[in-house]
């Protein structure tokens, strides 16, 4: 296929029909919930499962049915993470903290689906087409291993008489770890995957992630953060004491090899998720500057286009200069995931739309509220809050620092060693 | 659907232009910068490479079609070899293309075949004028209606080969509107500077100002005839060849100065494996990665004619200019004090890189 931008129907579908769930269920609760932290949005969660439900699908994960038989049915290129990629775009217009609240598994089913065996994508992701809504989440992060996850302390021993994986450790920064762990009467099952090592001495090449059921014992939330933005969204610190899991629910290899080929596929997932992390970011930055744009036609404030820099307003520069930095982020975006889609590898390119999401999300939302003021300031409006949300889009998925790490390494030709 | 991939013809196409932009104009840039002189066999072999040509109709001498895609394709690819070389090898794009987009039939039975069909002729096209704040849309060279002529008056800046031009295509405020009028060599009123533009950059390509004399141009010889033509798609091709140029050197900059770094060693470590430099070319590589895709949507939708190619050209153009500057300035800086010294190519295209916010009319897709 020759170069082309023109959006697939499925992703224009999408995205008209989430600006309405957007603005019908999302933005009238988002100061809602940002006033009340650790509450669940409960009738977006319900209405949102039937919805997808009701579309054919209730994830967001790319169809999935084992076997990848859709993908091959299917004459036309195709197009999953374009598309999850849209969806999320438009949800985080609505309200980025409202989208994690989105049952479906996020990012704990998108380490099963690129990890996992088939026989674990079915056993582990069906559970999501069910009657209730039903969450995952991704547990890496502990206190003392951020960025550099070869830290990670958490163990997994196996216990050769029951054949089990006895894991211990503490876990931070779980987003929906509550909602994927706890058990409530309005969910489905849930699970967490956690990640691990079975082998300290061999570092990166030991360490894998297991799928950990929700309500296993010796499991338990033990706190949930308070934060500065995204706070209808709970993040969970969750701490393991000899939780049992069965042996087949490890993703990857259960030896440790001396090569780091297992380490490498399950960090593969970031390459498939770090665009849908931009995605989100380039949606929070098109509300806010969708939301400035609105105010400044309100005001009479027109944007000429078109004419020489010198000539504009401050203003109007600064609207153009955030147009030019959203629409190119967005592109980035599309390019990575239409790579992951025709099976290119993308880590080039998927770090890079998360480096410039995560700028441009930070200083278009930054730039708004400064224009507009103590229209920005105030909490009347949704622009302070989309500002807070925003940051988190250069931290969580690999910090701005770490994705430019990824980009310079790939380019350069540097292994880990050569540039840390 | 969305796609990135180009063609197999344009494939071919970009990589015979990169063949001639590293083995030719690469090597001849500096030379040519410093005699403010750009060899003329060097100019026909860019020529011979036939991106104008491919993008005329075999009814009027080319062999193919025009596609600002394509268009955006090769003038990046060019322009990483030289800028001053890729604006030389094209000017005559600067006459033609405007005809074949928006000309009358007589004017494109008179003039394309004639450009297309032996070597590189000197057509060009005049759109800058002196001022800070100039403005395309906003000419201050005039054109009235007199009886059956134009009657044009002004003064064009940065005019590339106007002097022994065969003929300029000369932009000018009409009630208003931009409108492109042809002015043959021999015009009365029409005046070349003897003096060459001397500029930051781009001393290898002969530029001149031109004056306008009450110059008459016949009805039949403003663009597209008596009823005119549309300035906006000329001028968006022109922002989205001016934007894909950017690309190009900036792309050429981050190249060099990402081999340098990985050569170049300091603390015992080759630089590149310090943060402040690898960060620096990851975001170089970024940003020139957003532009590139901006560049590509403007002109692919300009190929579709679709109704915000206009706004879109303007966007990729703008950005185009501030990442060239990041860009190239920051290749300068990793170079160090060799970066400073004219034997190393990215001070050249330091300034280059800022020239991006006015060559808007140097180059057309
Ligand atoms: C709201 C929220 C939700 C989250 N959700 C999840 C989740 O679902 N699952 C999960 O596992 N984790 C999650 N995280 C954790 C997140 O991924 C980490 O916070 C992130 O990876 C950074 O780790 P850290 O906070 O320990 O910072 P650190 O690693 O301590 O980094 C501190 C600073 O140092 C910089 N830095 C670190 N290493 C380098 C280096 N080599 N070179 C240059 N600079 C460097 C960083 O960029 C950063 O600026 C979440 C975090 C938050 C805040
Ligand atoms: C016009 C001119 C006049 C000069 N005059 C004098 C003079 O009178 N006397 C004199 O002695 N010298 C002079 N210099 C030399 C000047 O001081 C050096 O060029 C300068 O110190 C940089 O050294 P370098 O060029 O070798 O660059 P390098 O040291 O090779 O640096 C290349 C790049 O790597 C970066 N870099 C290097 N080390 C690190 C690090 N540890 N961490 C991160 N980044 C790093 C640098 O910032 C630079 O961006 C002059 C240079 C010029 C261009």
């Amino acid at each position: 296929m020759p170069i082309e931008f023109e959006a697939p129907k499925p992703i224009t579908n999408a995205q008209f029909v989430l600006k309405t769930v957007a603005e019908e269920m999302m933005r009238p609760k988002s100061r809602y919930f940002d006033e009340h932290e650790h509450e669940i949005p409960w009738d977006y969660i319900e209405f949102m499962h039937s919805a997808m439900k009701a579309m054919g699908g209730s994830s967001l994960a790319p169809k999935e049915n084992g076997n990848g038989k859709d993908a091959e049915k299917e004459k036309r290129p195709p197009i999953g993470y374009q598309l999850i990629a849209a969806q999320l775009e438009a949800l985080s217009w609505g309200d980025v903290g409202m989208y994690h609240c989105l049952p479906g598994g996020g990012l704990g089913a998108a380490a099963v689906h690129s990890a996992g065996t088939a026989d674990q994508r079915v056993k582990f992701l069906s559970r999501f087409n069910g009657d209730k809504p039903t969450f995952a989440a991704m547990c890496i992060t502990e206190a003392g291993a951020g960025s550099d996850n070869s830290a990670i302390r958490t163990r997994a021993v196996l216990d050769e008489k029951t054949n089990e994986w006895v894991i211990n450790g503490e876990k931070i920064f779980v987003t929906g770890g509550d909602k994927s762990f706890t058990e409530y009467e309005k969910l489905g099952r849930g699970f967490i995957v956690v990640w691990a090592s079975i082998d300290p001495s061999a570092k990166r090449a030991g360490m894998r992630a297991f799928v950990v059921e929700g309500g296993t014992k010796g499991v338990e939330v033990v706190k949930l953060e308070k934060k500065m933005g995204i706070r209808v969204s709970d993040t969970a610190a969750i701490s393991l004491v000899d939780a049992r899991v069965p042996f087949e629910n490890i993703l990857g290899s259960p030896t440790v090899e001396k090569n780091m080929a297992g380490f490498k596929k399950a960090m593969a997932t970031f390459d498939a998720t770090r665009p849908l992390v931009a995605a989100t970011g380039v949606g929070v930055a098109r509300a806010a500057l969708d939301f400035l744009k609105e105010k400044l036609a309100e005001n009479g404030v027109k944007i000429r286009y078109g004419i020489p820099r010198q000539k504009l307003s401050s203003i109007e520069r600064d609207v153009i200069d955030m147009e030019i930095m959203l629409k190119s982020a967005w592109l980035m975006v599309i390019k990575a995931t239409w790579m992951a889609d025709n099976k290119k590898p993308n880590a080039l390119e998927a770090s890079m739309s998360k480096v410039k999401a995560g700028d441009v999300c930070t200083k278009i939302t930054q730039k708004v509220v400064e224009i507009l003021g103590p229209l920005g300031y105030s909490r009347e409006f949704l622009a302070e809050k989309w500002m807070r949300d925003a940051k988190i889009t250069d931290i969580y998925e690999g910090t701005g620092q770490i994705n430019r790490l990824v980009v310079a390494r790939q380019i350069l030709g540097y292994s880990g060693a050569e540039l840390r | 659907m969305y796609s990135f991939d180009p063609t197999e013809e344009q494939q071919m196409l970009v990589d015979a232009v990169n063949k001639y932009a590293v083995n030719d104009l690469r090597p001849a840039a500096r030379e040519a910068e410093e005699n403010n002189d750009l060899p003329k066999k060097l100019v026909s072999k860019g020529w011979e490479l036939g991106l104008l040509q491919a993008s005329i109709p075999e009814s009027y001498g080319g062999f193919g079609e025009r596609s600002a895609v394509t268009g955006a394709l090769a003038l990046e690819e060019m322009a990483f070899g030289d800028l001053a070389g890729t604006l030389a090898v094209t000017t005559p794009s600067l006459f033609a293309t405007p005809i074949l987009l928006a000309g009358s039939e007589e004017q494109k039975k008179t003039y394309l075949p004639k450009i297309v069909a032996g070597d590189w002729s000197p057509y060009t096209a005049a759109l800058i004028e002196y001022a800070f704040d100039f403005d395309p849309n906003d000419l201050k060279t005039t054109a009235t209606l007199q009886g059956e002529n134009y009657i044009l008056n002004g003064e064009k800046a940065f005019v590339p080969f106007a002097r022994g031009a065969e003929s300029i295509l000369v932009y000018a405020n009409l009630d208003g509107q931009s409108q492109a009028f042809i002015v043959g060599k021999e015009a009365g009123g029409l005046s070349v500077s003897d003096e060459r533009e001397k500029l930051m950059s781009l001393n290898a390509l002969p530029m001149y100002r031109v004056r306008l004399e009450n110059v008459k141009v016949p009805v039949a010889n403003r663009l597209g005839g008596a009823a005119g033509h549309d300035f906006e798609i000329i001028l968006a091709s022109m922002r989205i060849a001016n934007a894909a140029t950017a690309v190009g050197v900036a792309n050429a900059a981050f190249e060099y100065s990402m081999n340098y770094a990985k050569e170049r060693e300091a603390f015992g470590v080759k630089i590149a494996q310090k943060q402040a430099i690898a960060f620096m070319l990851a975001e170089m590589r970024t940003e020139i990665e957003a532009i590139r895709l901006l560049t590509w949507e403007a002109a692919w939708k300009l190929d579709q004619g679709r109704e915000d190619a206009s706004n879109e050209a303007y966007l990729a153009s703008t950005g185009a200019a501030d990442m060239a500057m990041m860009v190239t300035d920051r290749a300068v800086q990793i170079l160090g004090g060799h970066g400073y010294i004219r034997e190393h190519p990215v001070e050249m295209w330091m300034r280059n890189g800022r020239g991006f916010a006015m060559f808007t009319g140097l180059a057309i897709v």
